[in-house]
C-alpha cells in the first residue's frame, strides 16, 4: 500500500530511492551484576576490536568520498579506542564492582569526558570530549547489539530520513549517493533545507513523524515541488512521477538557457539577481546558475567549521578566493553573525533565555572588537581583489552602525599606514532585520551605502514568532501587508538618498513575493543560487508598471496575507 | 630504568599532533613508559592520559622507561621529540 506524507517543500526536484534512516538507536545502558567478569572483559575487547575494524572501513571510504582531511577525525577515534588507560580502567571497574562491560565502559568514558570538558584549554579539549563520545557510541552499539548509522559508508543511492540534519551529519554524508532529504522538523530556512538547495537535491522538512513511518526496507518517491513523500509507491504512482520528473527536468533545461541572459522584466527593467553563499566552494553554483553578484556571503561558516577563531590570513584567503572568483561582479560580505542559533564552542557565549533577542552578530562584534577587527582587516586586505561590499548584521540603532564603521575606518587607516593596499571604493551597508532599523530607514539611509533586507529574521521579529517553533510557524507570513509596508519603507528610504536596496532572505526568490518586490522597486534580489534561473524566467513574464500597480493595491487594500496571495495570483493569471 | 628531562618548546605544548606522535612512538615498545609533569605521572601510551596533563609550552617534564627495551625506547622517544622540535 502506498502511503503519502506531507511536509514543507524546502528544495525543488523529484527523486526516488531507498530510505536510509539516519537515526541514533537507543544506547541506554543498564547496570547488571555479573559473576564471571572474564566474560565481560572478553565482550569488551570483542566490541572494541569490531569497532576498530568498522572505523578502518569508514576511514577508507571517507578518505575517498570526502577527502583525507575529513577522514582524519577517524584516526583520532581509533587512537582513543587503543588507549590502554581506557581499557585498564574499564577492566578495573568490571573486576571491582562485578558489573557488566556496558556499564563499566559508560562509567569510565563519562569520567574522561567530564575531565576533558572541564579543562581550561577549551576548544581543543571539547573536541577530544566529542571524540570520546563518538567512540563510545560505536562500542556501546556493539555491546548492546544495535546498529549505528554510518552515513560516511553509504554506497548506494538513498533518501536520507532524519529527525533533523546537523552540519556535522551533512559533513559525513557521501553526497554522491544522497538523492533527497526528508526530516521531521525544520523549515525552509533550516540547515537541512539550505544544504539541500546548495546540493540541488529535493528536500522536504517539517513532516513531524517521517522517522516513525519509514523503515530501511521502504522505497520512496520525494516530490520536493509539492512537499510530498510517497512510501512504497504503486506502479501508477511511479509512472506519474516519472512524467513529472521529466517535465521538471525540461523546465530546468529551459531555465538553464537563461544562464547568460540579463535579468530583465518584460518591459526591459533590469534588477540584479544575486546568490547567497556560505563558503568559497559555493561559487561554482553561483556561476553555473548565472548569478550576477553575491548578495550575501555568510562568513560565520569560517568560524563554525573551525575549532578555534580563524586567523586573519585564513580569512583573507577565503575572502580573496570569493572576490577573485566573482571578478568584477560585486560581493556583499556580512560580518560575523554568531549567536542566536549559531553557537561556537570556543567562544563560550553564555546560554540565554532568548538567544535570538540576545547577544549575537554585531552585538558580539562591538563587544569583543578584537575578533571584529581581525575580520575587518582580512576583508580590507582582500578588497583589492574584486568589488567588495561590507554589511553589518543585526543593526538596531544608528550609533551601532557608526561605531562599527568607525572601527572599520580605523583598521583601514592602520593598514594604509603599514603600506598595505586597500580598495577605496568599498560600499558599507547594513542588514535590515530588526524592525527598529526598518522603521528608521530614512535616517539610516543618509549614512549607509546600501540596505539588504534579511527577511527571515525581519519576519520573525516583526511577528514576534520564533521561526524554529512549529507551533507558531503559521505566523511566518512574508506576504503579510505589515511586512510589505516595512519593506516598502526601506526601499523608498534608500532611493530617496540615492542608495540601493536589496534583499537576502528566502523571500527574494519566492515566486509570489518577486512580483510584489519588483513593484516596490527592489534593486537586488539575493537567493539560493539554484533559485536564480527560475526567478529570471519569472521576471521575463512581469511588466514592471503593472507590478507597481499590483504592489500599490496590495499595500492599500489588502489586510491579510491570504488577500495578498490572491491578488498576486490574479495579476499573474 | 632510563629517565630523561625535557623543557617543552612546541607552541601547542604536548597536545594534538605532538601528543599523538609521542603516544604512537611509545606504543612501539614493550617497556612501561611514563610521562611526569607537576608530580603527576601518566602512561605515555595513553593518549587520554597524556592530554589530561595539559602540558603547555615551557613546561618541565620527565619521561621514564622501564623494561627489557628501555634503552631503545628512551632513544626512540628522544628522536621523535627532536625531529618534531617539541622539547629540548
Amino acid at each position: 500500500m502506498t502511503s503519502k506524507v506531507s511536509g514543507i517543500a524546502a528544495s525543488d526536484g523529484i527523486a526516488q530511492a531507498k530510505a536510509y534512516l539516519l537515526i541514533e538507536p537507543d544506547l541506554t545502558v543498564e547496570k547488571t551484576s555479573v559473576t564471571d567478569t572474564d566474560v565481560e572483559k572478553k565482550r569488551l575487547s570483542k566490541a572494541i576490536d569490531e569497532s576498530k575494524e568498522q572505523l578502518a572501513k569508514i576511514r577508507a571510504i571517507a578518505a575517498e568520498s570526502l577527502g583525507e582531511e575529513e577522514a582524519q577525525v577517524f584516526d583520532a577515534h581509533t587512537m582513543v579506542l587503543s588507549d590502554p588507560d581506557l581499557i585498564d580502567q574499564t577492566h578495573a571497574v568490571i573486576d571491582n564492582e562485578k558489573v557488566n562491560a556496558d556499564f563499566a565502559f559508560k562509567q569510565v568514558t563519562d569520567t574522561f569526558i567530564a575531565m576533558f570538558e572541564g579543562m581550561e584549554d577549551n576548544a581543543y579539549m571539547q573536541e577530544r570530549a566529542a571524540d570520546i563520545r563518538d567512540v563510545r557510541k560505536r562500542v556501546l552499539a556493539r555491546l548492546l547489539n544495535v546498529t549505528l548509522p554510518s552515513p560516511a559508508t553509504i554506497e548506494e543511492e538513498v533518501i536520507i530520513i532524519a529527525e533533523d540534519l546537523t552540519p556535522s551529519d551533512t559533513a559525513q554524508l557521501n553526497k554522491k549517493y544522497v538523492k533527497a532529504f526528508v526530516t521531521n522538523i525544520g523549515g525552509r530556512t533550516s540547515h537541512s533545507a539550505i544544504m539541500a538547495r546548495s546540493l540541488e537535491i529535493p528536500a522536504i522538512v517539517g513532516t513531524k513523524n517521517i522517522t516513525e513511518l519509514v523503515t530501511e526496507e521502504d522505497y520512496l518517491i520525494v516530490d520536493g515541488i509539492e512537499g510530498e513523500v510517497f512510501i512504497n509507491p504503486s506502479e501508477q504512482d511511479t509512472a506519474a512521477f516519472n512524467k513529472k520528473a521529466e517535465e521538471f527536468s525540461q523546465l530546468k533545461q529551459e531555465w538553464d538557457r537563461l544562464k547568460d541572459e540579463p535579468s530583465v522584466t518584460k518591459d526591459g527593467k533590469h534588477v540584479e539577481l544575486a546568490a547567497n553563499i556560505g563558503t568559497p566552494k559555493d561559487l561554482e553554483g553561483v556561476n553555473s546558475n548565472g548569478g550576477e553578484a553575491v548578495g550575501l556571503y555568510r562568513t560565520e561558516f569560517l568560524y563554525m567549521d573551525s575549532s578555534e577563531l580563524p586567523s586573519e590570513d585564513d580569512q583573507y584567503e577565503a575572502y580573496k578566493k570569493v572576490l577573485e572568483g566573482m571578478g568584477e561582479r560585486p560581493v556583499v560580505v556580512r560580518t560575523m553573525d554568531i549567536g542566536g542559533d549559531k553557537e561556537l564552542p570556543y567562544l563560550e557565549l553564555p546560554k540565554e533565555m532568548n538567544p535570538f533577542l540576545g547577544y549575537r552578530a554585531i552585538r558580539v562584534s562591538l563587544d569583543q572588537d578584537g575578533i571584529f577587527r581581525t575580520q575587518l582587516r582580512a576583508l580590507l586586505r582582500a578588497s583589492v581583489h574584486g568589488t567588495l561590499r561590507i554589511m553589518f548584521p543585526m543593526i538596531a540603532t544608528l550609533p551601532e552602525f557608526r561605531e562599527a564603521k568607525a572601527i572599520l575606518e580605523e583598521e583601514k587607516a592602520k593598514l594604509i599606514e603599514e603600506g598595505t593596499a586597500v580598495s577605496d571604493s568599498i560600499q558599507v551597508g547594513i542588514m535590515i532585520e530588526i524592525p527598529a532599523a526598518a522603521v528608521l530607514a530614512d535616517q539610516f539611509a543618509k549614512e549607509v551605502d546600501f540596505f539588504s533586507i534579511g527577511t527571515n529574521d525581519l519576519i520573525q521579529y516583526t511577528m514576534a514568532a520564533d521561526r524554529m517553533n512549529e507551533r507558531v510557524s503559521y505566523l511566518y507570513q512574508p506576504y503579510n501587508p505589515s511586512i510589505l509596508r516595512l519593506i516598502k519603507g526601506v526601499i523608498d528610504a534608500a532611493h530617496n538618498e540615492g542608495k540601493w536596496a536589496g534583499m537576502c532572505g528566502e523571500m527574494a526568490g519566492d515566486q509570489i513575493a518577486v512580483p510584489l518586490l519588483v513593484g516596490l522597486g527592489l534593486d537586488e534580489f539575493s537567493m539560493s543560487a539554484t533559485s536564480i534561473l527560475k526567478t529570471r524566467s519569472l521576471l521575463k513574464t512581469l511588466d514592471s508598471n503593472k507590478m507597481k500597480e499590483l504592489s500599490a493595491k496590495a499595500l492599500s487594500e489588502c489586510s491579510t496575507s491570504e488577500e495578498v496571495v490572491d491578488l498576486v495570483n490574479q495579476y499573474l493569471a | 630504568m632510563e629517565k630523561r628531562d625535557y623543557s617543552v618548546t612546541a607552541e601547542t605544548g604536548i597536545h594534538a599532533r605532538p601528543a599523538t606522535l609521542l603516544v604512537q612512538t611509545a606504543s612501539k615498545y614493550n617497556s612501561d613508559i611514563t610521562l611526569e609533569y607537576k608530580g603527576k605521572s601518566v602512561n605515555l601510551k595513553s593518549i587520554m592520559g597524556v592530554m589530561s596533563l595539559g602540558v603547555g609550552k615551557g613546561a618541565d617534564v620527565s619521561i621514564t622507561a622501564e623494561g627489557a627495551d628501555e634503552a631503545e625506547a628512551i632513544e626512540g622517544i628522544e628522536q621523535t621529540i627532536k625531529n618534531e622540535g617539541m622539547a629540548e
